[in-house]
C-alpha cells in the first residue's frame, strides 16, 4: 500500500508498504531516515522514539498505515540546518554518547521533556527517560546532558 | 493483508462485521509486538486511530465514560481526581512512550491477566460498552474476562468505552515488579473504598487465569469499617492483616518466570495491607466526607 505522511515538515510518500509494517521500518528503509534506531522492535528500548503528531512514541509499535495524513518528527528534524538543537549540542558537550545507538531516541525523549517541563528535576528527568535504555554510558553523562540542555533552553532561572 | 481505515464508529463496526478476522489496532503496543515477531499474521488490520468516537470521553457527577482509545497519558493527566485508581494503574504502565500510545481498550482487548487497568476497573465495578452492527451491550467488568487472554468480545464486536463510576472515596493501586518502569506485573492489586454505600471494591491482577475480585476480603472489610466511617482512626493491625490474608487467599496464581505462586500470594497480601492503610489514611484526612 501507499502511505502519505509528513516527515520533518515535508510531505513524503512511501510505496509498496506491507500492511503490517512499522513506522520505524518505513522511516529507515523506505524514506532514508536511519536516525531512529531498530534495537528491540518491542517497545522496550526507546531507541526508535520519534514524535507522532507532537507526542513521543516508539516508532516500532506504530503501524505505518496509522500515520497516513499525520505528522512525524524524527531526530533528523530537530537541528536547524547545521545548527544542532540545544539537546543535541548538550549530548555532544557532555560526552553523553558512546556507541550512539540509544542517542537518537534519548534526544527525542529529552527534547520533549524540556519542551513540556523547562526546568526538570532529576526525578522528572529519570521518569521521562525511563523508556530509553543505554548499554554504555551508565546514564550519568546523559543526566548531565539533559540538565545542560534544560539550562541552555532557558530553564533554571 | 488489508489495512482498513474507518473514520467513524459506524464504519468501524461495519468493517468488523464484514471482516471478523480483522485485528483492531489502537495504540499498537500489543499488536505490533506480535506482528514484528511474526507471532501473528492477520488477514487485516483495522486501524482505530481515525475513529473520533473512541478517542473522546464524557463525564458527569456519577460516571466517566472513557473512549476505548484514550491513551494512558491522557488518563493520568485528566482523570486523577475522578478515577484515581485507574490513573495510578496507568502511571505504572510501561514507559512514557508506551503510555502515550497504549489504551484501556487495548488492555481489555488483550485481556491479559497482568493488564494493569483491570484491577483498578474491578475495584470500582466499571462497565465495558461493546458494540457491533447488531447493536450495543454493556458488560460488567467482572464478567468481561473468560480466561487467559480471553473475553466475552465477539468477533464482530468492538470495545467502545469503559464506564468508570466517579470516585466517592479513596482508591489505591500497587504492583510488584523488578523495577519501576517497563514491568509486567508479578502481581498487582487495586482497592476502592465507597463510604457512601459502606462497601469495598478490590481487583487482583496477574495471580489467576483472569483478573479477579477478592470477594471475601471485600465483605470482611466492609463489615469491619461499619461504624468506623464517621470516626476514622487508624485501622488496627489485625484488620489490615486479615484483609491481606483474605486477598492472598482469593488469588489462584501459578508458578512462572516472573514469580512463584507462593510468592505471589504472599506479595498480594502485603500489597493489600499497604494499599488499604494508604486508602484509609487518605479517608481519615476528611477529603472524602460523605
Ligand atoms: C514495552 C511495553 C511495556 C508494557 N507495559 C505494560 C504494563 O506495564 N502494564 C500493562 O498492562 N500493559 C503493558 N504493556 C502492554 C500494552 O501496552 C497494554 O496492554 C496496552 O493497554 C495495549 O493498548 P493498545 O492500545 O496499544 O493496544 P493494541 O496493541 O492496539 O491492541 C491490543 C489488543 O486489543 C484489541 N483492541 C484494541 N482496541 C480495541 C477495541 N476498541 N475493540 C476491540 N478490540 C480492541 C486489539 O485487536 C488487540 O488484540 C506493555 C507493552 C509494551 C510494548
Ligand atoms: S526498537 Fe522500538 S523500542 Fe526498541
Ligand atoms: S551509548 Fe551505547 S547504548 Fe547508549
Amino acid at each position: 500500500m501507499r502511505v502519505n505522511v509528513e516527515v520533518n515538515g515535508k510531505q513524503r510518500t512511501a510505496d509498496d508498504v506491507w500492511e503490517g509494517e512499522s513506522l520505524l521500518y518505513v522511516l529507515r528503509e523506505r524514506l532514508g531516515l536511519p536516525g531512529a534506531k531498530n534495537a528491540c522492535e518491542q517497545g522496550e528500548c526507546g531507541s526508535c522514539t520519534v514524535y507522532l503528531d507532537g507526542v513521543p512514541v516508539c516508532s516500532c509499535l506504530v503501524a505505518a498505515g496509522q500515520t497516513e495524513g499525520r505528522s512525524v518528527r524524527t531526530v533528523e528534524g530537530l537541528a536547524d540546518g547545521d545548527k544542532l538543537d540545544p539537546v543535541q549540542a548538550a549530548f555532544v558537550a557532555e560526552g553523553a554518547v558512546q556507541c550512539g545507538f540509544c542517542t537518537p531516541g534519548l534526544i527525542v525523549a529529552a527534547h520533549d521533556l524540556i519542551a513540556r517541563t523547562p526546568n526538570p528535576s532529576d526525578a522528572e528527568i529519570r521518569e521521562a527517560l525511563a523508556g530509553n535504555l543505554c548499554r554504555c554510558t551508565g546514564y550519568e553523562k546523559i543526566m548531565d546532558a539533559v540538565r545542560t540542555a534544560a539550562a541552555a533552553a532557558g530553564g533554571g532561572q | 493483508m488489508d489495512f482498513l481505515r474507518p473514520t467513524t464508529l459506524a464504519e468501524a463496526l461495519r468493517a468488523k462485521a464484514d471482516n471478523p478476522d480483522a485485528v483492531p489496532i489502537a495504540g499498537g503496543t500489543d499488536v505490533m509486538v506480535e506482528l514484528n515477531f511474526d507471532k501473528r499474521r492477520p488477514k487485516a488490520l483495522l486501524d482505530l486511530n481515525q475513529v473520533p468516537e473512541l478517542a473522546t470521553w464524557t463525564e458527569d457527577d456519577e460516571t466517566l465514560v472513557l473512549g476505548a482509545s484514550v491513551p494512558y497519558a491522557t488518563i493520568i493527566r485528566r482523570f486523577a481526581d475522578i478515577a484515581p485508581g485507574l490513573a495510578m494503574a496507568s502511571r505504572t504502565v510501561g514507559s512514557p512512550q508506551i503510555r502515550n500510545r497504549g489504551t484501556v481498550g487495548g488492555n481489555l482487548g488483550s485481556a491479559s491477566p497482568a493488564g494493569d487497568a483491570h484491577p483498578a476497573l474491578l475495584a470500582v465495578n466499571a462497565t465495558v460498552d461493546l458494540a457491533s452492527v447488531r447493536g450495543s451491550r454493556s458488560v460488567g467488568i467482572h464478567e468481561f474476562f473468560t480466561g487467559p487472554k480471553r473475553s466475552v468480545l465477539e468477533p464482530d464486536e468492538l470495545i467502545v468505552a469503559v464506564r468508570v463510576p466517579v470516585a466517592t472515596g479513596p482508591q489505591q493501586f500497587a504492583k510488584v515488579g523488578t523495577r519501576n518502569a517497563m514491568v509486567i506485573a508479578v502481581c498487582s492489586f487495586g482497592v476502592a473504598l465507597h463510604p457512601k454505600t459502606g462497601s469495598v471494591g478490590t481487583g487482583i491482577g496477574s495471580a489467576g487465569p483472569t483478573p479477579l475480585r477478592a470477594e471475601d476480603a471485600q465483605l470482611y472489610l466492609a463489615a469491619e469499617l461499619e461504624g468506623r466511617w464517621n470516626d476514622p482512626k487508624p485501622l488496627p493491625d489485625n484488620v489490615l492483616r486479615e484483609f491481606g490474608q483474605l486477598v492472598g487467599a482469593a488469588a489462584s496464581p501459578i508458578d512462572d518466570v516472573r514469580g512463584t505462586a507462593d510468592y505471589r500470594r504472599h506479595a498480594l497480601s502485603v500489597l493489600a495491607r499497604r494499599t488499604l492503610a494508604w486508602a484509609w489514611q487518605d479517608y481519615s484526612s476528611g477529603r472524602w466526607a460523605a
